[in-house]
């Protein structure tokens, strides 16, 4: 459905965008993710035809973005980064211009309330946006994306600025969205794309440094676990049987927060599942388990690990020209 | 095209830009009206208010023009804009129409102004009427001017006040041609005066090449318009 082919893009002297190419499927939600400053945003706004590129070629549903853009342009909805809103106006007044801005053929009324109702501004119709809060500004802006009915939706940044409730909305939102549309969602926040996409590709400075399914980038990246059990029990000597436990990488202590119980952070060795080992040690030494749960890998856990990667290719790419 | 006319045409009277153009148009004209006819006593001296007109324009023009495009950048509603399947040929004529209509209203509000000489003598019909066609193309090519420079900065204040330097430019280089010993130069410096341009109107004559000299103007201008935007899309 979108398919961007060796797109470069540069200002002046800096190269925001180094030959980037990827293809998302029918009914595919993408996490696009990077660094501020990796060239997501300049990205997508080539595909949906702000900025040109220097070469490279964006393709919706088979048309060039350069080439037809008012045909290819229809089939996109985007949310920018700061959605483009029109504060001096109400949001309904906002929606029928952008319903007229598309040239769209559906039922107006419908349409509109559809939409309205899906992202839950129905009841805000008549205010106008400038009065709105931040969370009710960018569901306008998402309302937007959708009028026309669009077969492609872009989301830069969506949940950007907002409060936990808000977010999850939107996650589960952007979710319902997919099952109709194609979407490429760009974030930093891993746990959005860990929630909502099938595949991410994950960009820094300008350049693919991954292109996977969710899981298997996850895992990939996450091959060591990292676990934090709360355990009752002599601290030394808790700490000494953990750390001769099979696998364990390392252990350490990260806190005391009850009276008797001690926080450890835990790593296992890569793929080594280390919780029922763990378990059958502290039975045995009768200390109770009170607490134990996985601690997520961050977005700079994966860029630290893939960039890492990345230049490690690099270096042994440099050796090998110099070997020969 | 026709909703983002629509959408601008609403926003001139959504915010205080609009009333401040159509309030101080009348407001000024009227006065330079009254001054010029009225209390000359005079019908005849008609061509000097039409004069007081183009300065009139040259500073109130650019308020009209000064937020069209360089607000949608300030604002990053540009982004709606340029993703909309609508060309940029569209998104400049829009706008350029949504001002010539505000103006184009004023100025027909305006043109009652010259009823009132029925009621005190017998005013060339002629004359006013190539007058007001003269002063409304100028008008038309300043509006095109105006969203030129409007298209190349993001602050309306710099809109502005470029519009109006390159306005009244356009009035003064009529002065400089006097200056001038080339007479090739002082040729082209009154093929490019707007003044010299509209005097066929005030001599009652219907100049193809005047007229065409104003319809270039604004063309030239919308022209360029695209051309940065193409532009800006490209830097």
């Amino acid at each position: 459905m979108i398919e961007i082919n060796d797109i470069r893009k540069s200002y002046g002297d800096k190269r925001a965008v180094d030959g980037i190419s990827f293809k998302v499927n029918e009914g595919e939600i993408l996490g696009f993710l990077g660094p501020n400053g990796a060239g997501k945003s300049t990205t997508l706004n080539i595909i949906t035809g702000y900025l040109s590129a220097d070469s490279g070629v964006a393709k919706i549903d088979g048309t060039d973005i350069l080439a037809e853009p008012i045909k290819a342009k229809k089939d996109i909805g985007f949310l920018p980064e700061i959605p483009p809103l029109y504060l001096e106006m109400t949001v309904l007044e906002y929606l029928n211009f952008v319903y007229d801005l598309n040239g769209c053929k559906l039922p107006r009324k419908q349409h509109l309330k559809e939409i309205c109702e899906v992202v839950k501004i129905w009841d805000v119709g008549h205010r106008l946006i400038k009065n709105l809060s931040k969370g009710y500004r960018q569901r306008v802006g998402i309302a937007q994306a959708l009028i026309g009915n669009p077969k492609v939706l872009i989301f830069d940044e969506p949940t950007i600025g907002l409060d936990p409730r808000q977010i999850i909305e939107i996650r589960n939102l952007i979710k319902m969205l997919g099952r109709e549309h194609t979407i490429i969602l760009s974030t930093h926040i891993l746990p959005e794309v860990q929630a909502v996409c099938d595949r991410i590709v994950v960009i820094n400075k300008g350049k693919i440094v991954a292109d996977e399914k969710t899981e298997d980038l996850i895992n990939a990246v996450d091959g060591s676990r990292k676990l934090v059990a709360k355990i009752v029990g002599p601290e030394d000597e808790v700490l000494k049987a953990l750390r001769s436990i099979g696998g364990m990488k390392s252990a350490d202590v990260i806190g005391k927060r009850d009276t008797d119980s001690v926080s450890y952070l835990l790593e296992s060795e890569d793929r080594i599942d280390i919780r029922k080992p763990l378990f059958y040690t502290l039975s045995s030494k009768g200390w109770p388990l009170i607490g134990l749960e996985g601690v997520e890998l961050s977005l700079e856990d994966i860029f630290i690990r893939l960039v890492g990667k990345e230049k490690e290719k690099e270096t042994a790419k440099k050796l090998k020209r110099g070997v020969k | 095209m026709f909703a983002i006319y629509m959408r601008e045409l609403k926003s001139y009277f959504l915010t205080p830009i609009g009333y401040i153009f159509c309030g101080m148009f009348l407001v000024v004209s009227g006065m330079a009206f009254s001054q010029c006819t009225l209390l000359a006593q005079s019908t005849s001296s008609i061509g000097e208010y039409f004069l007081w007109m183009m300065v009139i324009f040259s500073i109130l023009i650019p308020l009209l023009t000064m937020k069209l495009f360089s607000e949608d950048r300030k604002t990053r509603t540009d982004q709606i804009l340029l993703t909309s399947p609508v060309s940029v040929t569209g998104i400049v004529m829009g706008k350029y129409l949504a001002a010539l209509t505000v103006f184009g209203a004023t100025f027909v509000a305006n043109s009652f102004n010259f009823v009132l000489l029925f009621k005190y003598g017998t005013p060339n019909m002629v004359s006013i009427f190539m007058n007001i066609f003269g002063i409304f193309l100028l008008g038309a090519a300043f509006i095109a001017i105006g969203l030129l420079l409007s298209s190349m900065t993001e602050n309306q204040l710099i809109a502005a006040v470029s519009a109006m330097g390159v306005n009244v430019a356009m009035l003064l280089i009529s002065l400089l041609a006097g200056e001038v010993e080339s007479s090739f130069w002082r040729t082209v410096i009154k093929w490019f005066s707007v003044i010299d341009r509209f005097t066929p109107f005030t001599n009652q004559m219907l100049d193809v090449s005047a007229i065409v000299y104003y319809i270039s103007l604004a063309a030239i201008a919308l022209f360029l318009t695209t051309r940065v935007i193409e532009k800006r899309r490209w830097a």
